[in-house]
């Protein structure tokens, strides 16, 4: 067994068996979580709440469970939240100003489930504002460094969450998923990261950003340890309309490491100029070792994927605008001081969002408003269907896409920060998915000349969750890409 | 140079409907952003979307409908603990004009 | 130029809660009358993270109030969000529904002026939720969530209502339709049943629709006549002073009694509609829509009919007797076991309608059952009580509640008809009474009132008055 300051960086999977053979307990493996917290927190900056105390009171509560034997998989695994669930009693910012001081009344759906199986919170995560971002560098708490490189970004939305787990600070994280958030945070930070089905899993209690393309989705240091966490969070939720009532498979028994037979589509649209050679090789070169093992390349076209951001763009946007409309300073949240209604709400406003948030309800505002909908909103309804279209044309010929996650590694920070298109092409490779709410996986595929690393993206058709994490797992089986672990 | 996709005025009618004050610096900061981005979002202008369904969402039709039953008990206390100001059970604002 | 001139052109949007145990979109209570924010869940607070999820009574509900206004109900229709910002607007976004509503068309039928009928066209009828209370103070405004969420049918006219009086028609007869399909409580005061008016004037003859104001805060009928009234004459004297109708929102002012601009309505309201994403599409499979009619209480407007041909009924009556379903109810309740329905038929009309009128309560509140007034008024139909002894056991069971029978016997009403004492009684009356006898008998016909009157007083009022009748004629014939 691992030296016991080495416990943060087992596997869900060990730690669970070593919890359940009672060799380790969770209040251990939750204070070495917290000691490493506490350790990398100044220069990482992946949390934007650690919450000690409750984490300790749940690690003694799952190692009581434990004791009475049956506890379930997750019972006792130190995990990190982002900061956009509402966790009962434990302030949740999403990263704002404007919710600084807001402690919610509930959890959200997956937060219950998980507490149910017993799992230990060890903090809120750090995120972009309202998961509004792609390097978290638009949290009023800071930006969260990438654990490879502390001069570089984690990916965004979910940065924390995916720098947090990079950094063994928690065994598995939970994020989300607008437009690449989980995938892309994942690829930068050399972890695995699955953006479920939309539907699959509840948004209740997920701070709404865009609420047709939003995804709840877990981190994990391998694409087992997903399995284990998709499972968990996966599921009909009645207080949630639009998720799916479909039964939840056994995610875990999936992973058979067998890809013989089995057709990936390879979109050319995704390989073009520009991007990052040594992205590209690394991704082709996964591709070698899939057709080593038996799988067949195919080669696809996505024909709209150069339409999707400016789809996304508009979609997201104008659902965020009124999904944000909430943040007013009279319910809950933070109150600009102001002698009149009007002026409460523009100060309050003003005051509570940072820049990019301001700029995304404004763009939604006006693809919404009279004389601009159809022109802007309606249009990139209808170019979402063509979209859609796309994927259901190319899985008639294969099983799975396989893609880079992001055009390039992680980039300096501030590098992108005054120039929001630049920001926002960040994002090509994983857009399309959330715009047809199909699953995907991010894996780690290798290492660029900086040591930093490169995520594969595999894509599957709605509900094929088993398959995409089937590709993923086997990838990782073949041992072609050993992982690294920061030097943090 | 291109035809600005859109104006000053533009931008502060935007500010009012979303109810959020603009300081003088940020107007054309933003105007400058999102003509940036309207002008990138035309590309969609180059497909022909006649008689295309637009796709609103994603996930299964139909709403599922809950039985009609009072499932929440009175908790004011709780519903009201994060009100900024609150007086008597109430949230407080500055005085409404109709 | 005289008013005669000019016609108004009306159409009502009339928003009605529906009468669901729980909210809209949440299990939180819809009862009314609660401290403030205790109603409140985070869904109807609009926390951060909160999702809808739809009341199926409150959708059936929408589906009958659609069925009996004729209306097409939409196999599938959508919600949308309507964005503004307001305190009592929880998420500064109302879910409601906007281009597919849930029943589109169909007709209210009133009465117009001349008393033909006339068909009010609808143009839609959608479900969307209420907002919340603000409560205005000295320096302040408070904000109770209570009926934040509560869920609200918008039933919206086509502006085919040509007068105040017909407008009031209208929302009798909407009224009347809503409290019986129990789809609505109507009660304007508590804010239940809520209407706006949208007016404009054209000269007549003219065909294309003037500058129409809204008038909003209108909580009762009265007021919404009153409203339309000063409006349509203050349009009027706009138009002949050479001036311009400004498209407008208005608010009743009922101390004033006249329409007044609102200040809050500065600049153009852009809602930015748009399709609310939380919730999927509403489908109602037309084995729904049939399963909802089966289930639906009868109209008035059935009843009515039904009155007139199988109870022999006037137009008249059948009006007054189903005007609310309470006093239809109560009618068919205590007629159920009579020879003839009109007995109970007058009673309602006169007694009952009076005392409720009169106490200002619900029937089923100030008065007897419909049962124990059917049992008084059988004593009536066979005589074992007259219809002025009725009158009094049922002013005494309303205080009482007590049965009918036991009423009748305490209060000793029954009438006697036994013919040996009654004979006897005239025997006594005729011997004591020899010179007016005489007089009858010589033709002064008249008195004949006078001994009826007299053996009665001897019966101490409880003599059947037929049996005395007739017993006396055989008497005086000698
Ligand atoms: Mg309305
Ligand atoms: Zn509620």
């Amino acid at each position: 067994m691992s030296s016991s300051t080495e416990l943060n960086r087992l596997t869900i999977a060990d730690a669970a068996a070593l919890l359940h053979k009672r060799e380790i307990s969770s209040a251990e493996l939750t204070r070495v979580c917290l000691d490493r917290i506490a350790a990398v927190e100044p220069q990482l900056n992946a949390f934007i709440t650690v919450t000690q105390k409750a984490a300790l009171e749940q690690a003694d509560a799952a190692d009581r469970r434990i004791k009475g034997g049956d506890a379930p998989p997750l019972c006792g695994i130190p995990l990190g939240i982002k900061d956009i669930y509402a966790t009962k009693g434990a302030t949740t910012t999403c990263a704002s100003k404007i919710l600084s001081n807001f402690v919610p009344p509930f959890d959200a759906t997956v937060i219950a489930k998980l507490r149910g199986e017993g799992a230990v919170f060890v903090g809120k995560t750090n995120m972009d504002e309202f998961a509004m971002g792609s390097s978290t560098e638009n949290s009023a708490f800071g930006p969260t460094k990438n654990p490879h490189d502390l001069t570089r970004v984690a990916g965004g939305s979910s940065g924390g969450s995916a720098a947090a787990v990079a950094a063994g600070e928690c065994l598995g994280a939970l994020g989300t998923d607008t437009g690449g958030s989980i995938r892309e945070p994942a690829s930068f930070c050399g972890v695995t990261g699955i953006k479920p089905t939309y539907s699959r899993v509840s948004r209740y209690g997920v701070v709404a950003y865009a609420s047709s393309l939003d995804q709840v989705g877990p981190f994990a240091k391998t694409v087992r340890d997903a399995a284990i966490l998709l499972r968990a969070l996966a599921g009909h939720d009645p207080h949630d309309s639009t998720c799916s009532a479909r039964p939840v498979p056994d995610y875990e028994r999936a992973l058979t490491g067998d890809v013989s037979g089995l057709r990936i589509g390879v979109p050319k649209e995704y390989f073009v100029a520009g991007m990052d050679p040594t992205v590209e090789r690394a991704v082709r070169e996964a591709l070698k070792c899939y057709e080593a093992m038996g799988a067949k390349l195919v080669d696809i076209t996505l024909p709209h994927t150069s339409y999707a951001i400016a789809c996304y763009y508009l979609v997201a946007t104008a659902e965020a605008s009124a999904n944000l409309a909430r943040y007013d300073g009279i319910r809950y949240g933070v109150r600009a001081a102001a002698e009149d209604m009007i002026s409460l709400y523009e100060m309050t406003r003003a005051q509570g969002f940072g820049a990019e948030v301001k700029r995304r309800i404004m763009l939604g505002t006006f693809a919404l408003s009279a004389g601009y909908y159809d022109a802007y909103y309606l249009k990139a309804m209808k170019v979402r269907t063509l979209i859609r279209r796309d994927f259901d044309c190319a899985f008639e010929d294969c099983d799975v896409i396989v893609t880079p996650v992001a055009p390039t590694t992680a980039f300096k920070l501030g590098e992108k920060m005054n120039d929001p298109l630049t920001m926002y092409l960040s994002d090509i490779f994983t857009i399309s998915v959330n715009l047809a709410g199909l699953p995907g996986l991010a894996i780690p595929c290798g290492y660029d000349a900086n040591g930093l690393p490169i995520g594969m993206q595999i894509i599957g058709a709605p509900f094929a969750e088993e398959t995409i994490l089937r590709t993923g797992d086997a990838f990782e089986r073949s041992g072609a890409v050993i992982p690294r672990r920061p030097a943090l | 140079m291109a035809e600005k996709k859109i104006t000053l005025e533009q931008v502060r009618h935007v500010a009012r409907l979303a109810r959020i004050d603009l300081y003088p610096d940020d107007e054309e900061r933003l105007r400058t952003d999102m003509d940036q981005i309207l002008s990138y979002v035309d590309k969609l202008g180059e497909l022909d979307v006649n008689g295309i369904e637009p796709t609103v969402q994603v996930g299964e039709s139909g709403a599922p409908m809950r039985s009609d039953e009072v499932t929440n008990s009175p908790n004011a206390e709780a519903m009201l603990a994060n009100a900024p100001v609150r007086h008597r059970g109430y949230f407080k604002v500055p005085k409404i004009i109709e | 130029m005289s008013n005669e001139a000019y016609e108004a052109v009306i159409g009502l949007e009339v928003h009605t809660h529906l009468m669901t145990k729980s909210k809209l979109f949440c299990g939180c209570s819809t009862e009314f009358g609660r401290a403030p924010n205790e109603n409140v869940c985070p869904v109807c607070m609009g926390m951060p993270g909160v999702l809808p999820v739809l009341n199926r009574r409150a959708v059936e509900l929408a589906v009958r109030a659609g069925l009996a206004a004729h209306c097409e109900i939409s196999p599938r229709s959508i919600f949308d969000r309507k964005s503004y910002f307001y305190p009592d607007l929880p998420k500064n976004y109302q879910i409601s529904q906007y281009e597919t509503p849930v029943c589109r068309g169909g007709y209210i039928e009133i009465q117009s002026g001349d008393g033909a009928p006339k068909k009010i066209r609808l143009v839609r009828i959608h479900i969307e939720e209420d907002a919340g209370k603000n409560i205005h103070e000295a320096d302040a405004s408070l904000v109770d969530f209570n009926r934040s969420c509560v869920p609200l049918i918008e039933i919206v006219s086509e502006p085919d209502i040509r007068s105040a009086a017909e407008a009031s028609a209208y929302l009798h007869e909407l009224r009347g339709i809503l409290r019986y399909i129990e789809a609505s409580d109507g009660r304007m005061e508590e804010g239940s049943f809520r209407c706006d008016v949208n007016v404009s004037v054209r000269k007549r003859g003219v065909s294309e629709l003037g500058v129409k104001t809204e008038i909003k805060n209108l909580n009762s009928f009265r007021f919404v006549e009153k409203a339309i009234e000063y409006e349509v004459n203050r349009q009027i004297a706009t138009l002949e002073s050479g001036s311009r109708i400004a498209q407008e929102t208005h608010l009743w002012d009922p101390v004033r009694e006249e329409t007044r601009p609102m200040r809050s309505k500065e600049f153009a309201n852009d809602y930015r509609y748009f399709p609310e994403p939380d919730l999927p599409p509403l489908l109602i499979p037309p084995a729904m829509v049939e399963e909802i009619r089966r289930a639906m209480p009868e109209l008035p407007s059935d009843r009515r009919a039904r009155y007139i041909r199988d109870f022999g009924l006037s137009s008249y009556e059948a009006g007054v007797l189903t005007a609310e379903r309470e006093t239809a109810d109560y009618f068919e309740g205590a007629s159920v076991g009579l020879k003839n329905r009109r007995t109970a038929a007058n009673w309602v009309m006169t007694e009952v309608l009076r005392i409720a009128n009169e106490t200002g309560q619900q029937i089923s509140e100030a008065l007897p059952s419909a049962r124990e007034a059917g049992a008084l008024l059988a004593m009536v139909e066979a005589q074992q009580i007259s219809l002025n002894a009725a009158k009094t056991a049922f002013a005494a069971m309303i205080k009482s509640r007590k049965s009918a029978v036991e009423t009748v016997a305490e209060l000793g009403l029954a009438q006697v008809s036994d013919t040996v004492a009654i004979a006897s009684a005239c025997d006594k009356l005729l011997a004591a009474e020899p010179e007016k006898l005489a007089e009858y008998r010589a033709g002064r016909d008249k008195l004949f009132g006078f001994f009826v009157g007299q053996v009665m007083k001897a019966m101490g009022g409880k003599a059947n008055p037929k049996v005395i009748n007739e017993i006396l004629k055989q008497k005086l014939a000698g």
